[in-house]
């Protein structure tokens, strides 16, 4: 590593005009990159770490303005260009990746026009010269048949291609600075490890800075070399990231780290330990330690805003006990949660929820020419012969990307679209297919919560209200015993009875998602749905709705069904994990075995391509050929056989594959190839120590 | 695309027929029969019996409405009550004499209200931004009939008072005038419409430029290092002109028909005028056959409209 920075900046304020006040997004941050170094920028949603990485570009949108400070692009001093003079900087020297790809493509433009562009954004080049250079840069990044993908328009390609092309366009032009603002977080994990391997090797190719912003702290454990942790418009840490994961020295850090369950943990080997409280929003953080109202640590000292110690030689923190935090005479953990969830109930009898050859297709309306040529209609398959069971008191937790059909098939069981074959029992009654033709008491037994509950609930109805209607309409309650019952019920997902009053556009995310669940648990339901019900919250949250989940659930003894695309989240939270592929069921499995072979092929590189947040970790991602096909026109045979890495043969075009039991684990396999032969050729997945039993 | 082209031509074809059955039913309502208004109170009962078989009036209405559906569509649009003579080639040199109106109102309109858009948009909340809102808006707040007067004072009494060459006032082009005998006398009409169409097209330019520049690719384009002209032309302008293409096409159905007032301040003779026109005189096949004139004309753009949009807008035009 050379000495020499590429990116310097120092002491920067950024802040935002906002009611006749500057409030500040980036206060007082000083972070240095050199040649060839991959610089992780940690932080949750609201942290400041967009605005610090537009900043140190200059580019800040009308209202926001650089207060103070110094930034360095090499031995150019940024502050003192004019703005003609920052567009011969940008795309040249600094290159920026977004976290959009659909949205930061022209939808009007072919992206061989878009890339040219950044090839030769003053019009030095010859037009012939960009465009072989263009299509040798799609080349570069794997984009599948260059000729044809530089006439296509952005709607035409997938989110990962989309990518592909962003990065190729800011590594067009040798950048000595690439900024990437969390370039993988809108993409699912097979298509992510494809994409971080590909930076990887593009950056060591180089020889950039690289500044890497995410809130994902596997994705830095893997690809950075070192870490800045931003909370409340601050950078509290700065570390060489196996040191950061191997002692945190600021509590925040530490809280960021426990709030996330990591591949192997299990409910019953690890306890989430949340970070108490909020981010305070911009402007509203504390005096002093920004950290200290959700610190576990925090004393006196602590209200005197902390400098930025130097630790060693290469750490820094902005914590007042740092030295006690590295001699270990502090604990800087999270206080544990109350309880450790226990196994919850008795799970044997009949099953709560069972489906069985459960298929949902959509049909698709043939044009007029497409019924006069007699072509036979089409349909999405979303969901496809699904047998399902979840006994009682358990969880199932069902995992799969984007486009997999598990949405589609909660919705089904709820009733909310209609399933085109076989059949769905709760209680081993069958249940009628259209929501409105199920009585009150169906409707009490099974209970949804949503992705985003900020659209799911009633905008104009207080919360009381939203928790009346169940109780009042469902559990049968009169006016005032549903009174009662709804302070009993904010006091169980922790928010105070005052909660009733207020609408839900005054909570914050995680508060809402608490009283989306006990909106579900207010008529106690035997079967509740949760349908990714953290993704849309900040990580330091989603910790405690998770405690919450699993609290409510042993108190309750209801059956869960807990969809994420998260394989770590459900290995954490289920007692048996079900993985969908395309509408059909490929694994399934239960937690404490999610790691041993023999795999399903596509779980295996689900597997393999989740980032953890382990630096000793390296792993090996197994890339998946292709994209996900086109439900409407399902692959024959094994629907995985188009990207499977262990395709065998004719057999798995062809012919539905067995579902095979293997007697050593309990796992089902939906897959042609003999247990036998998976177990020998599968290395068990390596996870982080601390997760292993 | 040519399945959206399909489509839009199919919508089209049935708002025209229901806009028909619409107008004929309503003729058949108002007041009056129609032969009684032909020949006038003193008419004998056996005259007004043979009137009503000549124009087949004895017949069920769903025949009446289909011959007469049929003849409209031949051409043959039939005789007007009020002057005997026939109705086809009066419409279409009202007709001609809207479109000549419609162009030169566009020409003037369009380009200075996207520049004032386009130029208040990439100057938001800035002095040259109120300018043009409050311009236009105060503008378009005025009836045509006092704008069209206030021109008239302006460029026609006021450059004639001060020995200047003016424009005239009265607008009443000859029949069969080429456009370029007729287009100073469309100069002062087309500057009334443009000042209603000045602040409708002007604002909503803004909006769609304002909309596009907060949209992500917007700052890629920015952080290639393009200069800010072309991410400007390039980028937002391509976008950001979309809607008002399509609020553009649709006002030229407004322009071809609506412009009653300016037609009567000017004294040009236009659809709108032979409209009321025919109102006046209750003259019902004229009326009829205006009004299906009209119609066609505001389907049509309307289908210009979103022909173009699609066609400028890759997401439709290769689905």
């Amino acid at each position: 590593m050379t000495n020499s920075s590429v990116l310097d900046i120092r002491d920067l304020t950024v802040a935002y005009h906002q009611d006749g006040q500057w409030l500040n997004a980036v206060h007082d941050v000083s972070l240095k990159i050199h040649a060839g170094e991959t610089y992780g920028l940690v932080g949750e949603s609201g942290s400041g770490k967009t605005t610090l990485v537009l900043a140190a570009m200059r580019y800040l949108g009308s209202g926001g303005s650089i207060r103070s400070g110094e930034i360095h692009l090499g031995d150019i001093d940024l502050m003192s260009l004019t703005e003609e003079e920052l567009r011969q900087v940008w795309g040249r020297k600094i290159a920026f990746v977004p976290q959009n790809p659909q949205s930061s493509l022209n939808p009007s433009l072919r992206v061989g026009e878009q890339l040219v562009e950044s090839i030769n954004p003053q019009g030095e080049l010859s037009p012939r010269e960009a465009e072989k250079q263009a299509l040798e840069w799609c080349a570069k990044v794997n984009l599948p048949d260059p000729e044809r993908m530089a006439e296509s328009y952005p709607h035409q390609i997938s989110g990962g291609m989309q990518q592909r092309l962003l990065i190729a366009m800011a590594l067009s032009t040798d950048p000595d600075l690439l900024i990437l603002d969390e370039p993988t977080t809108n993409l699912d994990v097979t298509t992510q490890v494809v994409i971080l391997d590909l930076l990887n090797d593009l950056i060591r190719e180089n020889e950039a800075g690289v500044l890497y912003v995410t809130h994902n702290l596997g994705v830095i454990a893997q690809i950075c070399d070192r870490v800045g942790v931003m909370y409340a418009s601050e950078v509290v840490e700065e570390a060489p990231t196996h040191n950061l994961f191997s002692q945190p020295l600021h509590p925040y850090t530490q809280g960021l780290i426990d709030s996330i369950p990591q591949l192997g943990d299990t409910r019953e080997s690890i306890q989430l330990r949340a970070i108490s409280g909020q981010i305070p929003s911009i402007g509203k953080s504390p005096s002093g330690c920004v950290f200290r109202d959700r610190c576990p640590v925090a004393i006196e000292i602590c209200s005197t805003r902390p400098p930025l110690y130097q630790v060693g030689e290469s750490r820094t923190s902005r914590c007042h006990r740092w030295e006690e935090i590295v001699n270990s005479e502090i604990d800087i953990h999270q206080p544990s949660p109350g309880r450790k969830p226990t196994q919850s109930g008795d799970q044997d009898g009949p099953l709560t929820l069972e489906t069985n050859d459960l298929s949902i297709h959509f049909p698709i309306r043939r044009s007029l020419n497409e019924v006069f040529s007699r072509q036979p209609s089409k349909s999405v398959k979303a969901v496809n012969q699904v047998d399902l069971g979840i006994s009682p008191a358990s969880t199932v937790g069902l995992v799969g990307e984007s486009g997999s059909g598990k949405t589609t098939l909660a919705r089904g069981i709820m009733g909310l679209e209609k399933k085109s074959d076989g059949s769905i029992e709760l209680l081993q009654i069958p249940l009628p297919e259209k929501l409105f033709q199920r009585d009150l008491e169906t409707l009490r037994l099974m209970q949804i919560v949503f992705q985003n509950p900020h659209e799911a609930l009633n905008p104009y109805l207080p919360i009381g209200e939203t928790l009346q209607r169940p109780l009042i309409r469902l559990a049968g309650l009169s006016n005032e015993e549903a009174d009662i019952k709804v302070r009993e019920l904010l006091e169980l997902v922790r928010l105070s009875a005052d909660y009733a009053g207020r609408l839900p556009s005054q909570l914050s995310g995680g508060e809402i998602q608490r009283v989306a669940l006990a909106r579900a648990f207010a008529a106690n339901p035997e079967l509740l749905i949760l349908d990714e019900p953290i993704s849309s919250l900040d990580v330091s949250v989603q910790a405690a709705i998770l405690n919450l989940v699993n609290e409510l659930q042993s108190d309750h003894h209801n059956s869960m069904l807990f969809i994420s695309h998260d394989l770590s989240i459900v290995g954490y939270l289920a007692d048996q994990i079900v993985v969908i592929y395309l509408g059909s069921l490929m694994e399934i499995t239960g937690p404490e075995v999610l790691f041993q072979p023999p795999h399903h092929p596509y779980t295996e590189a689900l597997l393999s391509a989740i980032p953890q947040a382990d630096p000793n970790i390296k792993s090996s991602p197994i890339h998946l050929a292709g994209e996900i096909p086109n439900p409407a026109d399902l692959p024959s045979g094994c629907p995985f056989h188009t990207r499977c890495p262990r395709y065998l043969g004719e057999i798995c075009a062809t012919t539905t594959p067995p579902w095979q039991v293997d007697q050593k684990t309990g796992k089902r396999i939906f897959c042609h190839i003999p247990l036998e032969e998976l177990v020998a050729n599968q290395i068990q997945i390596d996870i982080s120590s601390a997760a292993k039993p | 695309m040519s399945r959206f082209i399909l489509r839009r031509l199919g919508f089209l074809t049935l708002t025209v027929l229901l806009t028909s059955l619409l107008v004929f039913i309503v003729t058949q309502w108002l007041p009056g029969d129609v032969c009684r208004i032909i020949l006038g109170r003193e008419a004998g009962q056996g005259a007004i019996e043979n009137c009503r078989l000549e124009l087949g009036l004895d017949q069920s209405l769903p025949v009446q409405y289909l011959t007469w559906l049929g003849n409209f569509l031949t051409g043959d649009w039939g005789i007007s009550f009020s002057t005997g003579l026939p109705i086809y080639p009066i419409v279409m040199d009202r007709l001609r004499n809207s479109l000549m109106l419609t162009l030169v109102a566009l020409i003037i309109s369009v380009p200075l209200a996207v520049a004032l858009g386009v130029a208040a948009g990439l100057n938001e909340n800035k002095p040259i931004d109120s300018t043009v809102s409050v311009g236009s808006l105060s503008v378009v707040g005025l009836p045509e009939f006092v704008t069209g007067l206030v021109l008239i004072q302006v460029f026609s009494f006021g450059l004639r008072d001060l020995g200047l060459p003016y424009l005239p006032a009265n607008s009443s082009i000859p029949p069969q005038s080429t456009f370029l005998e007729a287009l100073p006398m469309l100069i002062l009409p087309a500057l009334t419409a443009m000042l209603v169409l000045l602040a409708y097209i002007s604002r909503l330019t803004r909006a769609g430029v304002l909309e596009e520049l907060k949209q992500p690719y917007v700052r890629t384009a920015d952080l290639k290092g393009l200069p800010r002209r072309n991410v400007i032309v390039k980028h937002v302008l391509r976008n950001a002109l979309l809607p008002t293409i399509t609020v553009i096409a649709i006002s030229i159905g407004w322009l071809i028909s609506g412009l009653v007032v300016i037609e009567n301040v000017f004294n040009y003779p236009g659809l709108g005028r032979l409209m009321i026109f025919a109102i006046d005189r209750r003259d019902l096949p004229l009326l009829q056959a205006v009004i299906m004139v009209t119609v066609l004309g505001f389907a049509l753009a309307n289908l210009a409209a979103d022909l173009l949009y699609g066609w400028l807008n890759p997401r439709i035009r290769l689905e």
